[in-house]
């Protein structure tokens, strides 16, 4: 391996009223790369973001973030869930949501104070979101929601970035916008997980891939692995892909 | 005033404060129905302590009560974790159960007490002052007064201690979970505090009514603001105002007092409902006009737009080519005068550069749905606030 291992799972396996959705996931990813998640509806991409997260309890296997348990690393990760699971009428605004993303760092009590505050104007202003920091959420269009959790993962300032979905429902300039930014990650050292649905833009957007239909599939360089074997495998019908192009 | 009279409203205006809070979180999480659940699966837990200590104002009592609440929740969501029946159903399930055991404990056992199950629903103020506190042959005031100060205090205490993890934890589960904030801890915690509050006032107030002064103000307060802090102070004082003038308002008509309370806080959401500046009905029909007249002024504006020809701009023959009422004609033109979209020479109408600069803005909006370039005209034109 070139790098050092940012995240290792092992025999994952996750169940939900015994019917597993996980099973026996081993995964290795190497730091400082761009991984896109992929797999058919139903395949498990959240939930292996959430399970190696704590969100969600496994029935068996383990998780390493830097070869420590996630419970003990949980400062050098940043989660973005997707922009549906949560409720954008909530009574706050841009700035308040992306603050919320210190408080990891601050633990149970402690109140965020104007270093918070500074550090989430910058987040907001990495991703051009600046002048919508007292816009109340529901105010703010799919992509300009999408880059206020992006901001918020921004501000923990952390080495590993989990990202469910975090293109959906949002306009090409906001993808781009996005995309660039985790690019920029990377190429500081950080470690990107992106549950993606959008075939054809893996080999433009990922350096990494993660083929996942309840087993996995295959993991590794985009280079090597992005091919229709693997695809066909994953998603069970002969998916042609234009890998190279 | 009188002195049961002060202190009758005093214990109003305390309770109130005191479900006030909760509740604000309760609304927030969809979770409304929950409390009304708690209020009455509470009951068989305050039978319970009824018949252990004898004194309807015993700690045991409000304990006891309080796990029952607990109960009513854990059993709530395991039931609902079967997957056989949505959360409505699994409340509709549980609470009328454990109510029904308590009814039937009061039946079989406290006849000839003074426990019946209308004292726990409607509860009654007036009677609060005459329960007095009495340490060594002091009188330190009614009863209620203490227990209800006492949650409120620590229910203070707790918003402020918890306050960014209750908001995190209420927004975003998974951010919660993740950042180490255990949205179970959270959830307990919240629904512990809601029952203890529950217990606490019901006696005062009963079981209907405290529903109501946890979900009315908090409803209430979320059509006037998007900051939480403000719900929350708001809430406190649609609370206070409903209970003290729910209050007079009994006392005028000679009724009940916390079903003069429930009165007022419902017409409090009822008036903020007509009438809140952004989020009321008037408000949204308001809005709603602006945009149908908004939509007309575009249209006509791009007419112009798309005619240099001066007997297509010509006002009579706009009102044949357009085809509008006379009225909504006018209103139109009026608007693009006001802004000074259009000027008018010899009854010919065409775009002044402020116009064709905002027909091409918004048109281009209109095609891309990018709303960079009209982020300064949403303040003017409701059209372009989504």
């Amino acid at each position: 391996m070139r790098n050092k291992i940012a995240i290792q799972v092992d025999d994952l396996t996750v169940a939900y009223n015994y019917k597993p959705v996980l099973w026996d996931i081993d995964l290795v990813v190497p730091e400082a790369v761009l991984m896109a998640i992929v797999g058919p509806n139903g395949a498990g991409k959240s939930t292996l973001i959430k399970a190696i997260l704590g969100i969600i309890d496994p029935i068996a296997g383990s998780v390493s973030i830097y070869g420590k348990p996630y419970d003990k690393q949980r400062q050098l990760v940043a989660y973005v869930p997707q922009k549906g699971s949560v409720d954008w009428d909530f009574p706050t605004t841009a700035l308040d949501v992306v603050m919320m993303g210190t408080y990891g760092s601050l633990g149970w009590i402690k109140r965020p104070g104007k270093k918070e505050k500074k550090a989430s104007l910058e987040a907001l202003e990495k991703v051009g979101m600046l002048a919508f920091k007292n816009r109340q959420i529901s105010q703010l269009s799919g992509g300009q929601q999408q880059r206020v959790f992006l901001a918020r993962a921004l501000v923990q300032n952390a080495s590993i970035y989990f990202m469910d979905e975090p293109f959906q429902g949002v306009d090409a300039t906001t993808e781009i916008a996005i995309i660039n930014i985790l690019k920029e990650l990377r190429k500081a050292g950080k470690t990107v997980v992106v549950v993606h649905h959008d075939l054809q833009t893996v080999p433009e957007y990922f350096d990494w891939v993660t083929f996942l239909n309840v087993k996995k599939i295959a993991t590794g360089p985009v280079k090597e692995i992005f091919n229709d074997d693997n695809l066909t495998k994953t998603y069970g019908i002969n998916y042609k892909v234009a890998v190279n192009k | 005033m009188s002195n049961p009279q002060i202190e009758i409203q005093l214990i109003a205006a305390v309770v109130a404060i005191a479900c006030a809070i909760p509740g604000v979180f309760l609304v927030l999480r969809k979770m409304a129905l929950i409390s009304d659940a708690i209020s009455h699966s509470i009951l068989p837990g305050i039978v319970l302590g009824f018949f252990i200590t004898q004194d309807l104002n015993s700690p045991l009592l409000i304990i006891l009560a309080a796990i029952t609440g607990i109960i009513t929740v854990v059993l709530v969501e395991w039931i609902q974790k079967t997957g056989l029946v949505k959360e409505d159903t699994a409340i509709g399930l549980v609470f009328p159960a454990l109510f029904s055991i308590g009814v039937i404990l009061i039946a079989k056992n406290a006849n000839d007490v003074h426990l019946d199950v209308d004292a726990v629903l409607l509860g009654e103020l007036a009677f609060a002052p005459f329960d007095r506190l009495m340490m060594s042959g002091i009188d330190l005031g009614p009863k209620s007064l203490w227990v209800m100060g006492v949650i409120l205090v620590i229910t203070m205490m707790l918003l402020l201690l918890f306050f960014k993890e209750l908001k995190v934890s209420t927004f975003d589960v998974g951010l919660s979970s993740a950042l180490g904030f255990s949205p179970a801890i959270l959830h307990y915690g919240l629904m512990s505090i809601s029952s203890v509050t529950v217990v606490g006032a019901f006696e005062a107030v009963g079981a209907i009514l405290v529903v109501a002064l946890m979900i009315a103000p908090a409803a209430t307060s979320y059509l006037l603001t998007s900051d939480l802090k403000k719900m929350l102070m708001l809430s406190v004082l649609f609370g206070v105002f409903s209970a003290i003038s729910g209050y007079w308002l009994a006392h005028w008509l000679d009724a009940s007092i916390a079903g003069s309370i429930s009165t007022m806080l419902g017409l409090v959401f009822l008036m903020v409902y007509l009438f809140a500046p952004n989020k009321g009905l008037i408000a949204v029909m308001y809005r709603h006009k602006q945009q149908r007249i908004e939509v007309s002024l575009l249209t006509f504006l791009l007419h112009l737009n798309n005619h240099n020809e001066e007997e297509e701009r010509h006002i009579n023959h706009l009102q044949e080519h357009i085809n509008w009422q006379k009225i909504r004609a006018k209103t139109v033109v009026d608007l693009a005068e006001k802004n000074n979209l259009i000027s008018i020479n010899n009854q010919v109408v065409s775009l002044t550069e402020k116009g064709n600069n905002f027909t091409s803005i918004a048109l281009e909006y209109i095609i891309t749905n990018k709303d960079e370039k009209i982020e300064h005209l949403k303040d003017d034109f409701f059209l372009f606030r989504g």
